[in-house]
């Protein structure tokens, strides 16, 4: 019978443990021991079984079915998360937010009448006058007022919030135009803003 | 690796399910496999494999991140394999596999596309009957038997899973060795 301890070293050669002493002294009792060989085989067999079985594949859908029986997720993360795949839209949406927020302050801020400062304009009661026969440079704004055209006004007119007539003899070389409406008044701002950066576009190119 | 692991837990901290999805892309064979190996049904491991990854997520804020994540994850596994053998009461499945036919299942997964030709055919026949050996094997040395050879850990990583002394570790191993040679002898 041999030594308990043959099957000892057996053991820590198996773990990778054996110092090279005892890996040769194991070595050489396994060359004149037919029995121990075969014990040292069968435990070496039985580790390369139990590894050769060592492929199994979770089922299908196994993420997924995890995923829908895990608690729900907090808003602030699916918050950022839509924020993160759709940049564009949200940089658009807070634009539009903050733009109409603006806008519309600025739309129940400016009820007083006013108008743009042109010498030649006539300004009666709220009424501003284009006199007739007279020549008007530049773009004409009057704010909650009626304006009356009867003479010429080379460049745009808008009225914001009021009205204006055109006299048979009056004559604008700009567009007119009459916004009595928030919406109408959020689309002059955007016309605006787009025209302003149209401009600005074609300066730095024109650089 | 390890540096995607903890950028995905600490997602996951902030509650992103989808970087912890991929944390279960990533170990969701090795754990599956752990528990197929420790229970012998696809039902039970697959119900175990899930209870590991939601328990994990649950408790992802107590997962200490100096840490291999994967020996955390393991330690629930087992854990939970070895509480499921211990109170192993009545908990049929209508449609559980039949003893024996575990094969067949194996087979026919594998024999969509080609025939298998008789070497594989006996290669499945020895899988099943390793399998069936280790189940044979007391829990405690199944266990340390399956995290060594078939999730191929480290004795270090084996005791941390198992929250057992390295010696511990080593005898359960030696023992389980011992009783797998005795049944796998003649095969």
């Amino acid at each position: 019978m041999c030594p308990e301890h043959i099957i000892e070293l057996m053991h820590e050669y198996l773990d990778e443990e054996i110092s090279p002493i005892k890996e040769k002294e194991l070595r050489e009792h396994l060359k004149s021991c037919k029995e121990c060989e075969t014990i040292f085989h069968e435990l070496e067999k039985s580790i390369a079984y139990v590894k050769s079985i060592s492929n199994l594949q979770a089922p299908e859908h196994f993420t997924a079915n995890v995923l829908a029986r895990l608690p729900k997720e907090k808003r602030k993360v699916l918050m950022g998360r839509w924020l993160k795949q759709h940049p564009f839209l949200a940089a658009a949406s807070l634009f539009l937010v903050l733009m109409t927020g603006s806008v519309l302050s600025t739309w129940n801020q400016e009820r007083e009448f006013s108008v743009s400062k042109q010498e030649n304009l006539v300004v009666k009661n709220n009424t501003v006058i284009v006199p007739a026969g007279e020549v008007v440079k530049g773009d004409v704004i009057v704010r909650n007022g009626t304006l009356k055209i009867e003479g010429e006004v080379q460049g745009d007119v808008t009225v914001i919030n009021g009205e204006q007539y055109l006299a048979s003899a009056g004559h604008v070389t700009g567009d007119i135009e009459e916004i009595n409406e928030v919406f109408d008044w959020i689309w002059y701002h955007i016309k605006k803003t787009a025209k302003e950066a149209t401009e600005l576009m074609e300066r730095s190119d024109a650089k | 690796m390890e540096a995607i692991i903890k950028k995905r837990i600490k997602q996951v901290i902030k509650g992103d399910q989808d970087a912890f999805g991929e944390i279960i892309e990533i170990y969701k064979n090795s754990v599956y496999q752990l528990c197929y190996r420790m229970l012998g049904n696809r039902h039970e491991a697959e119900d175990m494999a899930q209870e590991t990854f939601i328990r994990a997520y649950v408790n992802i804020k107590s997962f200490n991140q100096d840490r291999k994540f994967s020996t955390w994850l393991f330690r629930i596994a087992t854990n939970l394999c070895i509480d499921r053998i211990r109170k192993k009461k009545p908990d049929y499945y209508l449609d559980a596999e039949v003893a024996g036919t575990e094969g067949l299942t194996m087979y026919s997964q594998l024999s969509s596309e080609t025939q298998l030709p008789e070497k594989e055919l006996e290669s499945l026949e020895l899988q099943e009957t390793v399998q069936k050996e280790i189940l044979k094997l007391p829990e405690k040395y199944r266990s340390a038997i399956i995290l060594k050879y078939i999730e191929d850990l480290s004795l270090n990583e084996i005791s941390e899973i198992l929250d057992l002394p390295i010696g511990t570790v080593k005898t359960r191993i030696h023992r389980g060795r011992e009783a797998l040679r005795q049944q796998l002898r003649y095969v």
